[in-house]
Order: C-alpha cells, then structure tokens, then sequence
C-alpha cells in the first residue's frame, strides 16, 4: 500500500494511504467501493450524470490552474481535497490551499500530491496542507524531517495565524494610544 | 539599528542547519541538482563562471562596523579578499566553494546576518535609500516599516515560489534616492494632511528585458495596513502571474496584460478580504521596531568654521565635499560616500577586506558604528561630525576610497558582467574601466555636472542601465560582445527608461562614443544645464546624428 505524511497529528507521522488517486481521465478505476480521488473535470461530469455515489470516499483534485471557486460550495462537503504541484518550483497550489482554507473554511483532508519534496513541505503545512504525498522516488521518512526543521515564524499563516510581532507584543506592556501616528 | 531577539537569532540557526543539511544530501546526491538549485539560489548562492557567488543580505543596505568586519574576514578567509556592493544594497562574494556555505552562513548568523532570499523566485532584500534616518530632506525615517516588511516576507510559505523574483522598494523623501518605480513594488511614505503616515504603492515597475516603470494601484494607504496590502498584490500575482515564460514573469507583465486599473481592483477585492486581519501592523510593533532606529547620542554642533578655510586651501578636499559630502539633519554633521568607483584601479562596487576593515573602523572613530550601502554600490558613512571630514578625507583617500565623483561620468554603476556571471552576454567591468580611464580628468568631470552611466552585461539589467542617463547593454552577436548605448534615462521622481540610439559598438569603440554623446552635450549646454536637461530641450537626434554621421547611416 502506498504511503503517505499525516501532519494533522500530534506528531507528524507516516502512514498507509487508502486512497486511489486517479490522476488522469484514461485510467480504469478500481472496484466502487475503492476511496478515490478523482480530476476535478471527471467528478464534475461524473455528478452532472449523477452516476457518482458513496460521496463520503469520493475525494477530488484540483490542478493548478483550475477554475474552482465557482462551484467551491459542493467542493466544501468532500472529505478530501487534494492540489497538485506540477513542478516543485509552481507554488499556486499554496495559493489555493490558503484559500480553501481561510476564504472558504475547508474542514476536511487537504493533500498535496505530484511534485511533493521533502523541502517544501514546511512552506506547505503552513498554507494548510495536512497530508502530503511525496513523491514516489524519494524516501517519505527522510521527507518526514521536513516537517520539523523550524519551530520559529515570522508571519501568521494557516497553521498559526498570529504573526510573531503579536507574539513578541505579549512580552512588552500594551500601548493603546488611539491618537499615537509613526 | 535592527537588533535581533532569540527569535530572530533562533530562526536564522534553524535555518542553517537546514541548508547545511541541503547541501550534505546534495553532495551525497539524495537531492538533485535541479531540486536544489532553488533551494541553494534562496540561500543567495548562485552557479558562476567559475565558482559559487553567495549574495549576502544587506537589509535596506544598512550595517554595523561589526558587520562590516564579518564581511571583511569572509573575503579573506574564503573569497580572494574583495566583495562586490550590489544595486540591491547587498554584497557579493564571487569565489565561494559549496562545502564552505553553510560555514559562511554559520559566521553570517553570529553578526546577525544571512543570505536568505537575495536570490531565487521570492521576495528579494528590501531597499530603501542609502541615507534613510539622517537625509535632510526626509519625511520620515522608511527603515522601520522596511524592517517589518523584511520580517514579513522572510520564509512567507505562501509566497516562497512565486512566478519569478520580486523586488519592494520604500524611500520617504523629496527626491527618491532609491529607485522606486523600477521595482515591482514601490512604496513612497508620506504624511497626510492631519500628520497621518500614508502610503503611495506603485507595481509593476522593473527593469531586465521589458524595462517598465511602476504604476500607482494605491493612494494615501494607512501605514497599519502595508503588510495587508503587499500580501494581496502577492497572492493576485502568484495567482495569475504567467508561468510558462520566464521572460514574462514578473508582475509587469501581469499587470500589462490587465491594465493598471483591473489588476489593481483584483488587488483591492482581495485585500478587502484580509484587511484588518492579524497581520495589521500595530502600534505596539511600529514603536517596537521604530525603537531600534532612534537617532544615536548627536552632539549639539556648529558648523565648523575651519571647514571653509580646509576647502579654501586644498581643492582636492573641497571637490570632495562637493560632490560626496550630504546634508544631514542634524547642524554640525554629514552625510559622506566612500566612492568605489576609483577608476582603473578596482572595479565598480569591489571593495577590498582591508577596505571594509578601515571603513568599518571610520564608522566607529567618525559616526556610531554604521555603515550604508547604497544601490549606487558606494559605502556611505551616515552621521560624521563635519569637523571630522578633513581627517576622514585623508583616510579615505589614502585607502582609495574618497574619489569626488559621487553622481558624475565615472560613478558607474555596473554589474559583474562576463568576468564572473555565467547570465552575462559581455563583459561589464573592462568596459567600465576604460570609460573611467578616459574621462580622468576629475576638473572634467565637475564641470559636466551631474550625469550618470550605468552598465550591464546583459538584458537582466543588474546594472540598471535603463536608468542611466547614458546606458550601456552588453549584447552578444555571433559570439562577439557588442554594447548598445541608451540615452536619456533617469532615476528619482522623474524616471525615465533609456531610448536606443541606433546600432551597438565594439568594446574598443565605447568610450569614443560617450566622448562623442559628451561632446554634443558640451555644445548644446545652456548656462548650467544639466546633461538630461539638455537632452530633453534638444532631444535625441543631435546625438544620433554625431554618432552616426549621416554618409554611413
């Protein structure tokens, strides 16, 4: 069974991964009752035909230049989302992820998926991402300390949205002079 | 100066240790080297011709003697004893093997210092004007709000792969030392009509193959709000800014390809959604930040009176005071510019580690321990006593720093070119030398006036040659390196982007042809006109008509 990283645990762990990414419309799927996930195109057809069922185990990816937010209100109930990365170096897919997570308040599994490397996934976590599947040649338990290199940030982000200055201001007595200008 | 906290201290470690272990697993090839090109190019260390460059992280160009001091031994101990002061206030260091990196950054990190994102697809070194905090025609002091942007932008997760580099400007007085709207984003800080610190954001400004000049998206902008504000024009850019060709990249094109007003109501839609969010920049960190930019112990000084007397007897001095010498805000004190442009001696921008260690000795005997940078690439010793200027003068000049030339002919700014950087299509420096060669004659030179040249070796404009009111671009024709000549560009309020004036020249052929552009202008002049006033009375074809006579067009 494949592999992937939980980060959305206590401590960031590697696991079996039960779900069947199906990453191109030519593919034969697996048996129905397999959890997948499916191209956003395919899930789209395949609801308007209303031949999709067991919703709770369909999960759906989203490429980096898809159009999403239109019908963002049926991708909010999925279980999973996932955002493929092209290349490494595409970084849209923190774009959206920030977004699914703080415009529309996703709740479910956010997966990164494609060109998934253990040095972006930091930058990744932070923009919302809670699994990462990393890619197939790399050694998803080296990738695994990409999680826990930093304990310090800078500015707020999805993880932690306080950025540090609020942080450091907690330290210092409070200013509240509604009429002080730089 | 900005100090750092055990944060700060804390993530620059984690930092390293992170890159040293990048560089271990790619040495062991666990990474490739396409997978950590980006990775070592955010921690500033570029592939030469010949070896690693690693730019070092002058943030909005400030540094302290101690600072100056860490660069001086990294020449020695693992460069061939110089760096290079770049037009983003940073310094550069061209001999750099990559095992040694994570040692250098380990020693940047103890002075406070590191390399991260002067390079690669993110936001690079915020740069404001070299004289920020002592100009006497300052409105108010950029560096904190550029502190708290560098802060801010610093390993922002978001933005840490955008379509292509991105470069923020900020400057606060009346005339804009700093290049604004070239950047991809300007800032220009202002007071309101009630005293009210606001800001003028531009976008879309930049150099390189497309030369643009930044629009303005926003006016009279809170100041709370900057970091609000850049993070929406940020995500309007990663969002839609074009992928599929690095020539088109940059914001400009993005914007270009809107229009001004579409791209920056895109950018207003998404900022109302997140303005007024956590990032908001409060009070209590403006004050924080602002804290460690407070004006240093100034003496309550006159005007010496011996100064007049010091110029009346050496004109070399007084030439000096003329030219690199700047009002301060403070009675009694100045502004001075180390010039590192010498001529045939070294280099534009190169400095030596003997030079940085007397430079950072001046700033501690003459000012309070601290050094600028300018994106002119000249070093500036901000707060000197103007008693002190005679004896500082002799220092200087005995090292061959203190050439009068601040903002004429020879003051070149220049690239590393095809001597060093393996992007370059010519070589910038001999051609460099040879201008200054020519044009010697410092009685010369002050007679001409204000006039600047700047020079690149290729069409990434690191020279920002389009600003230069002569500009000069390395080109490659059939393998041989050609050098086509601008005129007419400008920095400051009144920017201008260069315009071609006809066929480019060979190497040997270059500094005939300024003298030629010179020559015109000499013969144009009115009263003290400057070059680009008369350029802009005469335009641009008494020029091309010199230069290419018309039996050869």
């Amino acid at each position: 069974m494949p592999l992937i990283i939980r980060a959305n645990t206590p401590v960031p762990q590697v696991e079996d991964d039960h779900w069947q990414l199906i990453k191109h419309d030519t593919e034969t799927m697996q048996d129905d009752a397999a959890w997948r996930i499916l191209p956003l195109a395919i899930w789209q057809a395949q609801r308007a035909e209303g031949v999709l069922h067991a919703n709770s185990h369909t999960g759906v990816w989203i490429g980096a230049s898809d159009e999403y937010e239109e019908i963002i209100d049926d991708l909010l109930a999925l279980p999973l989302i996932a955002i493929d990365f092209p290349s490494f170096r595409d970084g849209r897919g923190y774009t959206v992820a920030f977004l699914l997570r703080t415009r529309y308040g996703y709740q479910g599994e956010l997966r990164a998926i494609g060109d998934v490397l253990r040095d972006q996934l930091f930058y990744m976590h932070r923009c919302g991402f809670d699994t990462f599947a990393v890619r197939e040649d790399k050694d998803i338990h080296d990738a695994l300390k990409g999680l826990t290199e930093y304990t310090i940030r800078y500015q707020g982000a999805v993880d932690d949205p306080v950025p540090l200055f609020r942080k450091r201001a907690m330290e210092m007595a409070d200013f509240n002079d509604e009429h002080w200008e730089p | 100066m900005y100090r750092y906290d055990q944060y700060d201290i804390t993530l620059l470690e984690q930092r390293v240790a992170q890159f040293r272990d990048q560089v271990a697993r790619r040495l062991l090839g666990a990474l490739s080297e396409e997978e950590f090109l980006p990775l070592r190019l955010q921690n500033g260390l570029y592939m030469q011709r010949h070896a690693y460059m690693l730019r070092v992280a002058i943030p909005y160009g400030t540094l302290s003697s101690a600072q100056m001091r860490v660069l001086a031994e990294i020449a020695s101990r693992w460069d061939k004893g110089y760096g290079h002061f770049t037009t983003r206030q940073n310094i550069q260091f061209n001999w750099i093997h990559l095992e040694d990196a994570p040692d250098i950054m380990d020693r940047l990190a103890e002075a406070e210092m590191h390399a991260i994102q002067t390079s690669g697809n993110v936001v690079r070194n915020i740069t404001t004007e070299q004289f920020a905090g002592v100009a006497a025609d300052e409105v108010m002091d950029p560096r904190p709000l550029a502190e708290i942007l560098r802060q801010w932008s610093t390993m922002n997760p978001e933005f840490s792969f955008l379509p292509r580099k991105f470069k923020i400007a900020i400057s606060s007085s009346k005339v804009d030392r700093a290049a604004v709207r070239s950047h991809d984003v300007g800032l220009y800080l202002y007071r309101g009509e009630k005293g009210e610190a606001l800001l003028k954001v531009l976008v879309g400004g930049g150099l390189g193959r497309t030369p643009l000049l930044g629009s303005v998206i926003r006016e009279a902008l809170p100041w709370q709000h900057l970091t609000t504000y850049v993070e929406a024009v940020l995500r309007v850019y990663n969002r839609y800014g074009r992928r599929d060709n690095k020539y088109k990249a940059r914001i400009k094109i993005l914007v270009q390809a809107l229009g001004v007003e579409a791209f920056s109501a895109e950018v207003e839609r998404e900022w109302q959604q997140i303005k007024d969010g956590p990032a908001t920049i409060s009070k209590a960190e403006y004050r924080r930040v602002a804290a460690f930019f407070s004006a240093p112990a100034y003496e309550d000084l006159k005007v010496p009176a011996q100064l007049a007397k010091q110029q009346d007897e050496e004109p070399e001095f007084a030439r000096w005071c003329k030219r690199n010498v700047h009002p301060h805000q403070v009675s009694g004190y100045a502004s001075v510019t180390l010039s590192t442009k010498p001529g045939s001696s070294m280099p534009p921008g190169d400095v030596t580690a003997e030079q940085m260690l007397a430079v950072a000795d001046w700033a501690e005997r003459f000012g309070f321990g601290e050094i600028r940078v300018s994106h002119e690439q000249n070093l500036i010793l901000p707060d000197v006593r103007q008693i002190d200027l005679y004896p500082l003068w002799q220092l200087a000049r005995a090292a061959g720093m203190a050439t009068p030339n601040i903002g004429l002919l020879t003051d070149i700014i220049a690239c590393p070119g095809g001597d060093y950087c393996s992007l370059a299509n010519a070589r910038s420096i001999p051609v460099a030398m040879a201008i200054q060669q020519r044009f010697a004659d410092i009685d010369f030179l002050h007679d001409l006036g204000d006039l600047s040249l700047n020079l690149s070796g290729c069409v990434n404009a690191c020279g920002h040659h389009h600003l230069g009111n002569i500009g000069i671009l390395g080109v490659d024709k059939n393998g041989e390196e050609w050098y086509q000549l601008t005129l007419g560009g400008q920095q400051g309020m009144e920017a201008a982007i260069g315009k071609v004036i006809g066929r480019a020249f060979r190497a040997d052929e270059v500094p005939e042809v300024i003298e030629k552009i010179i020559a015109v202008y000499l013969n144009h002049r009115q009263q003290d006109e400057s070059f680009t006033q008369t350029l802009l009375r005469i335009g641009i074809q008494p020029f091309k008509e010199y230069i290419y006579p018309p039996e050869l067009v």
